[in-house]
C-alpha cells in the first residue's frame, strides 16, 4: 500500500513533465523549425513573464486563494516605471519604484483578504479594475515609448547569449522554490493552505503568512511589467490584460491544487512551458490565432481532467 | 411475526481497527431500545450500516422479514429508518417547516410552485404529533438545540419512518428538554415506531428503554430486558475488565502551581473562570456539550482572546489571544478536532511534526533539512507513531497515529502545560491506552496536563482533580476522591 502510494505521488510529479516531452517530441515531428535551438531560447522567452508571474500566483494558490489582479498591476507598474524614466528619472529608480507599485498593490491585496475578510476573487477582483483604471488614467490611453537602455536591457538583452528575460525567470523560479521549501514562511505558506484553522491552532500568523503571499505576487507581476516594458520597448495601457487566466493555467497545469496546500513552483514552470510551446507549436504550423485559444483551452481542460482522474 | 429490524453478522472494517464483527441485532415495533457501548465500541458503526452511511462488508440485514441492501441513505429513508444525529442536519436558514419537507415540498397546480399553506399544515401536522410548540415559520437556526431535536423528529415523522435511530440525543439537552424528548419516544413507541437509542447514560436506559444492547470493542455482548439488569451488570458487561486497567493511573508527586488562570471571561462563552494548574497533576474538565469547555481552553492556549481574565505561568503574565506567546511560554494545546483543527491535511508527517518549532531549526534563514528530519524521527520513534515513513501524508494514518502526530508537534515545543481536548475521542482502544500511558510519562516529566474529555470515566480514571463547567460556569472542583460520575454529572447539569 506504501509503494502504491509513493507511486501515484511520484506519477503526480512527473505527469506535467512528461506532457512537456511528448507536445515537444509531437511538435518536432510536426515541424523542423521547433527542435532548434533559437526558437527554444524563444519559447522560453516568451515564456519567461506568464512563469515568472505564474510563480508568483503559485503562492497565492497554494494558500488556496487566487489572483486576478496581476495583469493590471503588470500594466500598472510597466507604465509607472515607463513614465519616470521617459521623464528622466533615473532607470534603476524608476525600475524600483515600479516593483515598488506591485509591492503595494499586493500588499492592498492582501490586506483585503486578512483585514477585510473579503474572499480572494472578489478582492483582487477589485484590484484588478483598479489598477487597470489608474493605468489608463497614468498613460491617456497612450502607449509610453522610448525606453533607456537599462531598461531596454531587461526585455531585450542578453547574458552570454541568453536572453536576460530567461535569467531573471530561472532566477525568480530558484528564490521561490527555496522560499516555498526551505524556509519557516513558504512552508506556513503550505499549511496555512492545507488547513487554515489548524495552522492557526498552531501558532502560525496566519494573516501575516497570507498577506505577504500577495505581496510577493504584486512584486514578481510588478517584474514581469518591467521585462515587457524592456521587451517592447514601451508600456502599452492594455498589458497583461488576461494574464491571470495564462498564470492560473500555468499554476493547475503544474499539479498545483486550486485548494490549497499542495504543488510547487517546479510544477508551475512545466505547466507555463506546456503553454509556451503550445503557443509557439501552434504558431509554426500556421494555425490561425482564433483557433489557437480553442486548443489552449482544450489543453488544459483535458490535462486537469486526466489529472483529476488519476487521484 | 417478524421483528421490525434484524441484523445478522454484521461486520465492518476499517483501516486499523475491526469496527464491527458479527453483530447480531434486533429491534421490535413499539421499542425503545438502547445501544450502549463505550466510545469505540461500535454503536455509531452500527448504526451507519443500518442507516444506509456504511456497507457492511458482512452480514445481512432484514426489515419486517424482508432482505434488504441499504447502499444509501436514501435508500435508508425509503424503508422507514430515520437517523437523528448528533450533529444536526437541519438548514439553519431555512424556516421550521421548510425544514421539515425539505427536498420534496408539496406542490402547487399547474405551474408546479411551491405550496406554502400545504408546507405549513404538513409540518404543523408533524409536530403536534410530537405535542411541540414550534413555530413552523421561525428560521430552524433561532430554536433551542432541543427544539431543533424535536424538528429533526418531525421530518422523520413526515417521511413515515418505523425505525428511529436517536444518536445521544440527551447530550446537549437541557433537563427539561430532555424530559420532553422522553414523552416524545414514549408516545411514539406506543404508536409502533421502533426507537433505537445510542446512550452511554445509565439512568436513561432505565428510565426510558424496554431492551438494552451492549456492545464492546467492535462485537455483542448481549442484548437484555431492562427489568432484568442492574446499572453495575451493565456497567460490567460494557467495560469488561476493571477501571484501574483501563486507565493506568501512575502515582506521582504534585508539585507547585504552574498555570494560574483567574476570572476569564468571553460574554456569551465563558464566565469568571479561574482555576490552578500544578506540576505532576492531571487536571479532568469536564461538563456537558456546549458548557464552553472548549472554548475556555482555547482561550487559555491563545487561540481566543478573552475579554478580560489573566493568565500565569510561574510568575510571568502571559498576553492574552497570542498562540505564539502560549507556545513561546510552554502552554501547548490538542485540539478537539483532529481534522479540523490539529493536522496540516495532505502533509508530511514529517512537516507536521516540525510545524511548531520550524523557526528554532533555521540556519542563515534556512531550515535544516537534516535536523528537520532528525526531529521527526525521533517523535516518531518515542511516540511509536506508525507510519510507513516520516514523509507519508497524514491523511492516511489511524486516528490514533494522527493524534500522536499532533501530540508529537507540541512535544517537539517542550511545553510545560499541555491541554487535550478531547484526546482520545474516536481512536481505538489500544491507541487510547498508549495516549493514557503518554499522560502518565509526561507528567512524571513535572509537565502539567489539563484534559478536557466528554468520556466521564476517561477523566474520573486518570484526573487528579476534576473541574465541572456548566453553561461557561465552573460549578464543581472535586478532589479524585470526591470525584464520582453522579457528582460530577450533577455538577454539570447545574444542580
Amino acid at each position: 500500500m506504501q509503494a502504491k502510494i509513493n507511486w501515484g505521488a511520484r506519477v503526480r510529479q512527473m505527469g506535467p513533465g512528461l506532457a512537456v516531452l511528448v507536445i515537444g517530441a509531437a511538435l518536432s515531428m510536426l515541424s523542423r523549425d521547433f527542435l532548434t535551438a533559437s526558437n527554444l531560447l524563444n519559447v522560453l522567452r516568451q515564456v519567461s513573464i506568464n512563469a515568472i508571474i505564474a510563480c508568483g500566483m503559485t503562492m497565492v494558490i497554494l494558500t488556496a486563494g487566487i489572483d486576478l489582479s496581476v495583469g493590471s498591476v503588470l500594466a500598472l507598474s510597466s507604465a509607472v516605471t515607463a513614465g519616470l524614466a521617459v521623464g528622466g528619472t533615473y532607470p534603476l529608480l524608476a525600475i524600483l519604484a515600479g516593483l515598488g507599485i506591485g509591492a503595494i498593490l499586493g500588499l492592498f491585496n492582501g490586506l483585503l483578504v486578512t483585514r477585510g475578510g473579503v474572499p480572494p476573487f472578489v478582492a483582487t477582483l477589485g484590484t484588478m479594475a483598479i489598477a487597470r483604471g489608474l493605468t489608463l488614467v497614468y498613460t491617456g490611453g497612450r502607449p509610453i515609448s522610448k525606453m533607456p537602455a537599462m531598461i531596454r536591457s531587461t526585455g531585450a538583452g542578453y547574458i552570454t547569449g541568453i536572453p536576460v528575460p530567461i535569467v531573471i525567470m530561472a532566477v525568480v523560479v530558484l528564490l521561490v522554490y527555496v522560499f516555498l521549501n526551505h524556509t519557516p514562511y513558504g512552508r506556513f505558506i503550505y499549511a496555512v493552505g492545507s488547513n487554515p484553522e489548524a495552522a492557526r491552532f498552531a501558532g502560525i500568523p496566519v494573516a501575516r503568512v497570507l498577506t505577504l503571499a500577495y505581496l510577493l505576487t504584486g512584486v514578481l507581476s510588478a517584474l514581469a511589467g518591467v521585462i515587457l516594458t524592456g521587451r517592447l520597448n514601451s508600456a502599452q495601457p492594455t498589458a497583461g490584460s488576461g494574464d491571470e487566466m495564462d498564470a492560473i493555467a500555468a499554476v493547475v497545469l503544474g499539479g498545483t491544487s486550486l485548494a490549497g496546500g499542495q504543488g510547487g513552483v517546479l510544477g508551475t514552470v512545466v505547466g507555463a512551458l506546456i503553454i509556451g510551446m503550445l503557443n509557439n507549436g501552434l504558431n509554426l504550423l500556421n494555425v490561425p490565432s482564433f483557433y489557437q485559444q480553442v486548443a489552449k483551452g482544450a489543453v488544459i481542460l483535458v490535462a486537469v481532467l486526466l489529472d483529476r482522474r488519476r487521484r | 411475526m417478524p421483528a421490525l429490524v434484524e441484523m445478522r453478522g454484521i461486520s465492518k472494517r476499517f483501516p486499523g481497527v475491526q469496527a464491527l464483527s458479527g453483530v447480531d441485532f434486533t429491534l421490535e415495533a413499539g421499542e425503545i431500545h438502547a445501544l450502549l457501548g463505550e466510545n469505540g465500541a461500535g454503536k455509531s458503526t452500527l448504526m451507519k450500516v443500518l442507516g444506509g452511511i456504511y456497507s457492511p462488508d458482512e452480514g445481512t440485514i432484514r426489515i419486517n422479514g424482508e432482505p434488504v441492501v441499504i447502499p444509501t441513505p436514501a435508500r435508508a429513508t425509503e424503508l422507514g429508518i430515520a437517523f437523528i444525529h448528533q450533529e444536526l442536519n437541519l438548514a439553519r436558514h431555512l424556516t421550521v417547516a421548510e425544514n421539515i419537507c425539505l427536498g420534496r415540498p408539496p406542490r402547487k397546480r399547474p405551474l408546479g410552485l411551491v405550496d406554502w399553506k400545504a408546507m405549513r399544515e404538513t409540518a404543523r401536522r408533524a409536530l403536534d404529533r410530537l405535542g411541540a410548540y414550534v413555530d413552523p415559520d421561525a428560521p430552524v437556526g433561532s430554536l433551542s438545540v432541543g427544539n431543533q431535536q424535536l424538528v429533526e423528529i418531525a421530518r422523520a415523522l413526515s417521511l413515515d419512518a418505523r425505525v428511529l435511530i436517536m444518536d445521544e440525543p440527551t447530550a446537549a439537552l437541557t433537563e427539561a428538554e430532555a424530559a420532553k424528548l422522553a414523552e416524545v419516544a414514549r408516545n411514539l413507541a406506543a404508536d409502533g415506531v421502533g426507537i433505537i437509542y445510542i446512550t452511554h447514560r445509565l439512568e436513561e436506559i432505565f428510565r426510558l428503554c424496554s431492551r438494552v444492547t451492549v456492545l464492546r470493542d467492535g462485537t455483542l455482548v448481549g442484548s437484555y430486558p431492562v427489568s432484568e439488569v442492574t446499572p453495575e451488570l451493565l456497567i460490567a458487561r460494557m467495560v469488561g475488565r476493571q477501571l484501574t486497567e483501563r486507565f493506568p493511573k501512575q502515582k506521582v508527586p504534585i508539585g507547585e502551581p504552574i498555570l494560574e488562570v483567574e476570572g476569564l471571561t468571553l460574554p456569551g462563552k465563558f464566565t469568571d473562570v479561574s482555576f490552578v494548574l500544578r506540576r505532576g497533576e492531571i487536571l479532568g474538565v469536564a461538563g456537558l456539550m456546549g458548557a464552553g469547555r472548549s472554548e475556555v481552553m482555547r482561550a487559555v492556549a491563545g487561540v481566543e482572546r478573552p475579554a478580560s481574565g489573566r493568565i500565569r505561568l510561574g510568575s510571568r503574565e502571559i498576553p492574552l489571544g497570542s498562540v505564539q506567546a502560549a507556545v513561546a511560554h510552554g502552554i501547548v494545546m490538542v485540539p478537539e478536532d483532529r481534522r479540523g483543527q490539529g493536522l496540516l491535511t495532505g502533509r508530511s508527517v514529517r512537516e507536521n511534526l516540525s510545524i511548531a518549532v520550524l523557526e528554532s531549526l533555521v540556519h542563515k534563514g534556512l531550515i535544516r533539512g537534516k535536523a528537520e528530519r532528525a526531529l521527526a524521527d525521533r517523535l516518531i520513534a518515542d511516540l511509536a507513531i506508525r507510519t510507513p515513513g516520516r514523509e507519508q501524508s497524514v491523511s492516511y494514518l489511524s486516528g490514533g497515529n494522527q493524534q500522536k502526530v499532533v501530540l508529537g508537534r507540541w512535544l517537539a515545543t517542550e511545553p510545560q502545560v499541555l491541554i487535550l481536548d478531547e484526546p482520545t475521542r474516536g481512536i481505538d482502544v489500544g491507541a487510547k491506552a498508549e495516549i493514557y500511558r503518554l499522560m502518565g510519562r509526561l507528567v512524571q516529566q513535572g509537565k502539567g496536563i489539563i484534559l478536557v474529555s466528554s468520556d466521564l470515566p476517561e477523566v474520573l480514571g486518570l484526573a487528579d482533580r476534576v473541574l465541572v463547567m456548566h453553561q461557561g460556569r465552573v460549578t464543581a472542583e472535586l478532589s479524585r476522591e470526591q470525584a464520582t460520575q453522579e457528582q460530577v454529572m450533577r455538577a454539570a447539569t447545574g444542580r
